[in-house]
């Protein structure tokens, strides 16, 4: 004290001498004042609350600050291999019939056994057959007045005009030249060409393209031009296992072939680009803690979900202490059978098992498919409802001893009111205890919130709060994997709930005035 | 003291109707959905009576058509007369369940108070004749810390390091792939093994409070009139905290840990939960996620049970540890 006086006293100035008993001489603190002080005399619990006031900076100024939105998704560009193609070599026997002829599957398969015993003539109803050898792997059939029917061949003629079909008579020629080794053939006064590759030209124009791989698109509206298909029958003569191809646009693309031996045909896989959630994204500078499993900020998340997960320890808190201090503070006040009843209330309200009671509800409004909006005022109404009786006995346990003091019987001398009585004049007294209580109180309700919401049972999606943030470690490989999806979340509760903790702490130590310090 | 026990033991039965009545009303509640599935199903099979039929044919054999209280006054008679019920997820006797369950929950809840009173309570000493000294801030803060861990979180922290970086247990379930073919010993070292982790957890968030406790009740006592006394008369350091401030300490923590020994039984609902560990606690959770109501209604009687008898023998017990208190 004396230290602080000579501090003030300005040198060479004349200081006025004051009386032993002057009030002057001492430095006068408001009860108020004395509680702060002793507060922010205790180093752990300023710690407490610095931690609370960047707590309540970052969830509640932080949503405002952050160029995200809570339930914002983000894109990325990602490198996938679609299904392309599918492709099979060719080794039975494929059919066409004539126009207008009837070559019935019958008669084919007659054909294949002709083929496979070397006869010539096979006779099925009466009616003769003969199948002649044209080429190599290719066979046609006729009836015995020599109209033929259709033909039988391993190596496939595919258009290379999108959307034109062949007909029965181009086939037969481009195949008749192609499995005999000739390079050109004439049909109908017109003259075609063929490449060593199997392309079939007229005047310099593609037509056709003759080769022993079936290769089709995985849908029917990509038209594999028959550079594509050349390429790819080159890449599995090669046995390779992937290949580059620069299509009609000029986009270069690479295919990966895979083969499947139970079903001996390859299927082709383009690598695209392909726009899908960014989810799970590592930290960077748009994201400093990445993103979720829906592709959202977490960093913004995390500040939604502070807000939550603080607003709804608040709610709770308030509507314990509301019931709490009302219930308490009658029974305090009236004593005998209105005490006997509410302490009843009370114990019964404490016996109740809260924690597999909440967990029943959580999983009542999963069925019933509650909002999510609803669902959490709900949450706070249950938790509010849980948590009064302990408000109750603190209350009503602190007023037992203080009705009975001189100032009541002054209260009740001048005639007040009773309800008065009870809330302006006996249960201020016990506020120092209340907000000790609520403080600790507050840090337990986001507790059990951020677990019913790890469990998936508390606050749900789109609504982010701590616990739910945490729900996706549930998934093994995330725990593994991804960090940055629940460590920020899990430091978030811990610290926010240990500083409650500890201003709550340093609040009854300050509160108590048999405090020694 | 006879008379004592009476009346609280009468408290004790009227508080349990009405706990129990509230909560029969609350399931009694919620959709009914289970019963509603199975009549579905029922309905749907060729030649099967209507929905309504086999709902209400469900309805009488559950007791669910008698109203509220009705029902519950026969399901009061079920419970004492020891009839129990099935469970409907489990599809097995509710009490066949229990006892299967109950016995590890039961286990680990004694390692894990072993463990709490070993380490929590030597340390609140130590805090409390330390007071406002480095190790009396670091004790409470750390118990603080034990507090304030969320389970779940701390839960998938020990399964990260020791689980997937260290790989030295596994991340779930109480037996090892290879269980069948162990010998006794080894079966029984193998769920040892996979009980480590759950209970470090437990251990970790339930050493704080009782630290504080301790902490806080030595201190008061540290500054009884006694205790200067003992200190007056020239008694040393040693003999003033062992033998006369601790042995008074010991007054709240007896009282604190009879009556925390029903509790034993009730099961680690979350951490269970969380390892996959089949105690009651994990076996009461799927059975109240899923809808199965006698199977809860049994667990929820359990559990307040228990806190009914912890509170009854933490009065009993403090009124017989200290022979100042009177029970009136």
């Amino acid at each position: 004290m004396s230290e602080d006086k000579n501090e003030n006293m300005v040198p060479g100035q004349e200081q006025p001498e004051y009386a032993l008993d002057d009030e002057r001489r001492v430095k006068v603190l408001s009860p108020g004042a004395m509680v702060a002080k002793r507060f922010f005399r205790n180093r752990v619990a300023v710690l407490g609350l610095v931690i609370l006031t960047i707590m309540f900076l970052f969830s509640f100024v932080g949503g405002l600050v952050s160029p995200y939105k809570e339930d914002q998704l983000f894109y990325t560009e990602t490198l996938q291999k679609k299904e392309y193609a599918g492709a099979v070599k060719n080794e039975d026997m494929r059919f066409m019939g004539a126009e207008g002829q009837d070559f019935s599957s019958i008669i084919q398969a007659q054909v294949v056994l002709a083929v496979t015993t070397r006869k010539d003539v096979v006779t099925y109803r009466d009616v003769n057959y003969h199948v002649t050898q044209e080429g190599q792997d290719f066979y046609s059939v006729a009836l015995d007045d020599g109209t033929t029917i259709g033909i039988a061949y391993t190596d496939v003629v595919s258009s290379s005009i999108e959307g034109r079909k062949l007909d029965f008579d181009f086939v037969f020629a481009t195949l008749k030249a192609y499995t005999n080794g000739q390079d050109a053939f004439t049909l109908d006064g017109d003259s075609y060409t063929i490449s060593e590759g199997g392309l079939v030209e007229k005047d310099g124009e593609e037509l056709a393209f003759v080769s022993r791989y079936v290769i089709n698109a995985i849908s029917p509206d990509i038209f594999l031009p028959r550079e594509f298909q050349e390429e790819l029958a080159t890449s599995l003569e090669a046995g390779d296992d992937m290949f580059t191809f620069t299509d009609a646009e000029g986009v270069e693309s690479e295919y990966y072939i895979d083969y499947k031996p139970d079903v001996k045909n390859w299927i082709v896989r383009q690598e695209t680009y392909t726009r899908t959630y960014d989810r799970y994204a590592a930290p960077s500078r748009e994201h400093p803690l990445g993103t979720d499993r829906n592709g959202m900020d977490m960093l913004t998340r995390l500040m939604y979900g502070g807000r939550v997960s603080l607003v709804i320890g608040f709610i709770v808190e308030i509507i314990s202490l509301i019931i709490g201090v009302i219930l308490g503070g009658l029974a305090g006040y009236f004593g005998k059978g209105v005490d006997f009843l509410i302490m009843r209330i009370v114990d019964i309200f404490y016996c109740i098992p809260s924690t597999p009671i909440i967990i029943i509800l959580g999983a009542a409004m999963d069925t019933m498919g509650v909002d999510p909006q609803i669902r959490m005022l709900y949450l706070m109404l249950i938790l509010g409802f849980l948590g009064w009786p302990s408000m109750a006995r603190l209350v009503r346990g602190q007023i037992l001893g203080l009705r009975e003091q001189e100032f009541m019987v002054a209260a009740e001398a001048s005639g007040l009111r009773v309800s008065r009585r009870i809330f302006r004049h006996l249960v201020p007294n016990v506020i120092p205890q209340l907000i000790v209580s609520c403080t600790m109180g507050i840090g337990g309700t986001i507790l059990t919130e951020a677990t019913l919401s790890f469990l998936g049972l508390g606050v749900k999606f789109p609504f982010a709060s701590w616990g739910n943030i945490i729900n996706d470690v549930n998934n093994t490989f995330v725990l593994q994997n991804y960090w940055f999806i629940w460590i920020p979340a899990g430091i978030c509760i811990l610290l926010t709930v240990l500083a409650f903790n500890l201003v709550g702490d340093g609040l009854r130590d300050a509160f108590d005035p048999k405090m020694k310090r | 003291m006879h008379k004592y026990i009476i009346k609280r033991l009468l408290y004790s039965v009227i508080i349990f109707f009405f706990v129990m009545l509230i909560i029969y009303v609350i399931l009694r509640c919620l959709p009914t959905s289970y019963l509603e599935n199975v009549a579905r199903q029922m309905s749907q099979r060729p030649g099967s009576k209507t929905y309504q039929e086999w709902l209400a044919q469900l309805e009488a054999q559950y007791g669910m058509d008698k109203g509220y209280l009705g029902g519950y006054f026969d399901w009061l008679k079920h419970f004492f007369t020891g009839n129990f019920g099935d469970s409907w997820f489990y599809t097995v006797p509710v009490i066949e369940k229990f006892r299967e369950t109950v016995q590890l929950s039961f286990v680990m809840g004694l390692i894990v108070m072993f463990f709490e009173i070993v380490i929590s309570i030597p340390l609140g000493i130590v805090a409390a004749t330390k007071q406002y000294s480095f190790t009396d801030y670091a004790v409470t803060v750390i118990a603080l810390a034990g507090i304030s861990l969320p389970t779940f979180f701390f839960a998938s922290l020990l399964k990260l390091v020791f689980s997937v970086k260290l790989g030295w247990f596994d991340l779930f379930g109480l037996v090892g792939r290879n269980y069948e073919q162990l010998d006794a010993m080894g079966k029984f070292l193998d769920k040892a093994h996979h009980l480590v982790l759950p209970i470090v957890t437990l251990v970790v968030l339930s050493i704080g409070s009782l630290m504080r406790y301790t902490r806080t009740n030595m201190l008061e006592v540290m500054s009884a009139d006694y205790i200067r006394t003992a200190r007056a008369k020239g008694l040393d350091e040693h003999s003033v905290i062992y033998k006369h401030a601790f042995r008074n300490t010991l007054i709240p923590l007896v009282t604190i840990l009879g009556g925390s020994l029903p509790g034993l039984f009730s099961g680690a609902l979350i951490t269970e939960t969380l390892f996959a560990i089949p105690g009651i606690g994990y076996t009461a959770y799927h059975a109240m996620v899923g809808g199965d109501i006698p199977f809860s209604m049994f667990y929820l009687a359990f559990i307040a049970i228990l806190t009914l008898l912890g509170n009854l023998i933490a009065d009993l017990l403090y009124a017989a540890v200290d022979p100042r208190v009177r029970l009136a």
